[in-house]
């Protein structure tokens, strides 16, 4: 048995836990566990610039790859400004402890310096919390928060630490706990059989069946039973801006993201479904459109594990509560028991519908133009060639990150890390560090716009010192690009505080933290320079593309209509 | 329809600011409140009473059950059940009014617990309709004081909240 400090012991759980990064800045109420830290070598620690730049970090590694990213940071600002980040993976449901320091105990509720009530603030945007009230609970503490931010509905958890509770004098034992206790937290381990048989039945008898796929199959890592179920039936599948890579976006069967940006065979696809199989997606209100008059002749079966997403917006006919993973493996079992196939006559006639939606142009057609200048979309679509669909892709928010998810096809699930439910911009550069630390050889991009990076643009001295070669694709239109696409569609152009003066060099100041920056402003140049940015495997590219301010993301839905009232350009609407 | 849920959480800190915060987060009513431990002092009961249509009921069970420190819930009003609220109220008792305040008290078996010469203070249980026809037989104009503990409840029969 050891005798170690609350600080030692923190720092040890975390090594015994297998955490190999975390994320944070020092201050004040956290220096003992700093000091800690310090002795400890199988942990590395990261120094942001910016508190919530840790959290976002964290946030990527785990999108990457599913398990809880760490951030530690300090009391009173370090806690508030990590506060965006954390309710930016509440919302996606993305697993994240957060140590936060505290004043001492003692001082507590007395408006000590660099204090704030972090269980508090953070309370609506936590999976849950806890404050330390001993040091010896700190190890038990960190099983629970570990436990509880991976399993069921993932999300972040705080763990606030009082500065006493590490004092470097008082030791204690310390073992490492093998599993967290909770006697009042249980996530359904399986669905219920009966309503997924019932569900197999409802979609083998379906005539205009389809999946509408989330985030949800991401996070429970259910890629592969969604797949297999899918092409068993020959259904189509849309998935939700979270759900992307979850079915391989080049296969046939896919019909693009669906929502207030989908394609417009997705949601025509939903609009005239009779039967639509909802899997670790939410009915969002920017996927359903219009509640009332959401897919009118639909049966809605929905697997989700939280039972507080059934129901919640959209009434699910067949709800079943489980783990997407193993509920669909139980469909794919007992449709294969039935042993029926859907009828081939009803099949054909609803792909020949689908593919008539789809028709010659693709899923996301746009006016190419005559060349002159860079259109949006084009330096996507040079993104997923150049990188032939393989790179890991961090979005900021607004209209590039529309274009990233219409024209880059994720063949695979965790490739696409956005910030979905919250829509945070900031988040992209920070996210796409958190995935270049843990898969150095892989190529991670961050899509971004003139406004997004310059949220969170002090990393690229993050990037530098820790040696993060992330690409940066910056589609620079000069404009809040999504805010001007509203206001010339709902406020009849009146630009309000939507454009960008004093935009600064973006090549000059990638160079000045240390980095390779370039500007295309040619069409004929982009993949060239797209090229030798991924080339260059050691260096952080920084490319600023002068990209078209008039392009809107289109199709877009029709405020308040049904999936299938859309504009699909400036003058077209359905 | 008014509903009241009963749940058992943990008697932690924390716990209760969780429950009162959803409530005021996702939109939904809340009409009284009345939480103490139980005889497992790791056990706190919590009563509340809420106002809504099926589905906001629905969506106010499922996220107090998501909640981490919620051990148990049942909605009472779905079954049979006792419900009691307690009132505290002090009335003018002076004069004529002194008989006819401790003929209606008697009348509602309530008590008086507390006597000076011009007031009185009643103890009342029952449900809330009771405490409020009770109100309004002694009268606004003689009310000095009213307390009311928020209604708690139990389900009839063999059925029981416990872990």
């Amino acid at each position: 048995m050891e005798l170690l400090s609350g600080a030692e012991m923190l720092v040890r759980f975390l090594r015994d836990e297998g955490v190999k990064y975390i994320y944070g800045y020092p201050g004040g109420a956290v220096l003992h566990i700093y000091d800690a830290l310090f002795k400890e070598k199988s942990i590395e620690h990261i120094l942001v610039r910016h508190e919530q730049a840790a959290t976002h970090m964290a946030d990527g590694y785990a999108r990457a790859t599913g398990k809880a990213g760490v951030v530690l940071v300090t009391s009173g600002p370090g806690a508030t400004n990590a506060i965006t980040g954390i309710a930016t993976a509440f919302m996606d449901s993305i697993p994240m402890v957060v140590i936060s320091g505290q004043v001492p105990s003692n001082m507590v509720g007395t408006d000590a310096f660099q204090e704030t009530d972090m269980i508090g603030i953070s309370r609506p945007i936590v999976k849950h919390s806890f404050m330390i009230k001993h040091p010896s609970e700190i190890p038990e503490v960190m099983k629970k928060a570990f436990y509880l931010a991976e399993s069921g509905r993932p999300g972040p958890v705080v763990v606030d630490i009082p500065k006493d509770m590490t004092n470097p004098a008082e030791k204690f034992e310390y073992v490492y706990p093998k599993k967290a206790k909770l006697r009042s937290y249980g996530p359904a381990l399986r669905g219920h059989s009966g309503q997924i048989r019932k569900a197999a039945e409802l979609l083998l008898a379906a005539k205009r069946p389809i999946i509408y796929a989330g985030g949800g199959v991401i996070l429970g890592g259910a890629s592969a039973q969604l797949t297999e179920l899918a092409k068993m039936l020959n259904l189509p599948v849309t998935n939700t801006l979270m759900g992307l890579g979850c079915y391989p976006g080049s296969d046939r069967q896919f019909v693009g993201m669906l929502g207030m940006h989908g394609s417009y065979t997705a949601n025509l696809a939903m609009h005239h479904a009779d039967v639509i199989l909802a899997v670790g997606a939410r009915f969002d209100d920017r996927v359903i459109n219009g509640a009332a008059k959401f897919c009118p002749n639909a049966k809605i079966i929905h697997i989700d594990i939280d039972p507080a997403s059934i129901s919640k917006t959209i009434k699910a006919d067949i709800p079943i509560v489980g783990p997407v993973g193993s509920v669909l493996t139980e469909m794919v079992a007992i449709v294969k028991e039935i042993g029926q196939a859907p009828n081939a006559e009803t099949v054909a006639s609803w792909w020949k519908q689908i593919d008539e939606w789809r028709g010659n142009r693709g899923l996301f057609p746009y006016d190419k133009g005559d060349g002159s200048i860079i259109k949006p979309q084009a330096a996507i679509e040079m993104l997923c060639e150049v990188t032939k669909g393989e790179a890991y892709v961090a979005s900021d928010v607004g209209q590039h990150q529309m274009f990233a998810c219409q024209y880059y096809k994720f063949d695979k699930p965790n490739r696409w890390l956005n910030s979905g439910g919250l829509g945070t911009m900031g988040f992209g550069l920070p996210a796409a560090m958190g995935v270049k630390l843990n898969f150095p050889e892989a190529d991670v991009a961050c899509v971004t716009g003139e406004g997004s990076i310059q949220m969170n643009i002090q990393e690229l001295s993050t990037c530098l010192q820790y040696d993060l070669p992330v690409k940066i694709i910056n589609l620079n239109n000069g404009a809040l690009g999504m805010v001007r696409q509203w206001q010339d569609m709902v406020y009849n152009s009146r630009y309000s505080h939507s454009y960008m003066e004093s935009l600064p060099d973006f090549v000059r100041l990638a160079e000045a933290y240390g980095h390779v920056g370039m500007r295309i402003t040619d069409l004929k140049d982009l993949k060239p320079k797209m090229e030798e940015a991924f080339a260059m495997k050691d260096r952080l590219v920084f490319l600023d593309i002068a990209v078209d301010t008039s392009e809107h993301v289109y199709p877009m839905q029709i405020k308040d209509g049904a999936m299938r009232d859309m504009w699909l350009s400036k003058t077209e609407r359905t | 329809m008014r509903h009241i849920i009963s749940l058992l959480m943990e008697n932690e800190p924390g716990a209760l600011s969780r429950v009162v915060g959803l409530f005021s987060q996702r939109n939904y009513n809340i009409e009284s409140l009345t939480v103490a431990p139980t005889e497992d002092p790791t056990l706190s009961r919590l009563t509340l009473t809420t106002v809504g249509h099926e589905e906001v009921i629905e969506q106010i069970t499922k996220n107090l059950n998501k909640l981490i420190e919620v051990v148990k819930l049942v909605d009472l009003s779905e079954s049979a059940h006792i419900e009691r609220e307690l009132m505290l109220i002090k009335v003018k008792a002076t004069g004529a009014q002194r008989a006819e305040v401790k003929r209606t008290t008697d009348i509602f078996r309530g008590q008086i617990v507390d006597v000076t010469t011009n007031v009185y203070t009643i103890q009342l249980a029952g449900t809330t309709d009771k405490l409020d026809s009770f109100i309004q037989a002694v009268g606004t104009a003689s009310i000095l004081e009213v307390v009311r503990s928020g209604v708690t409840g139990i389900s009839r029969g063999d059925k029981v909240l416990s872990i």
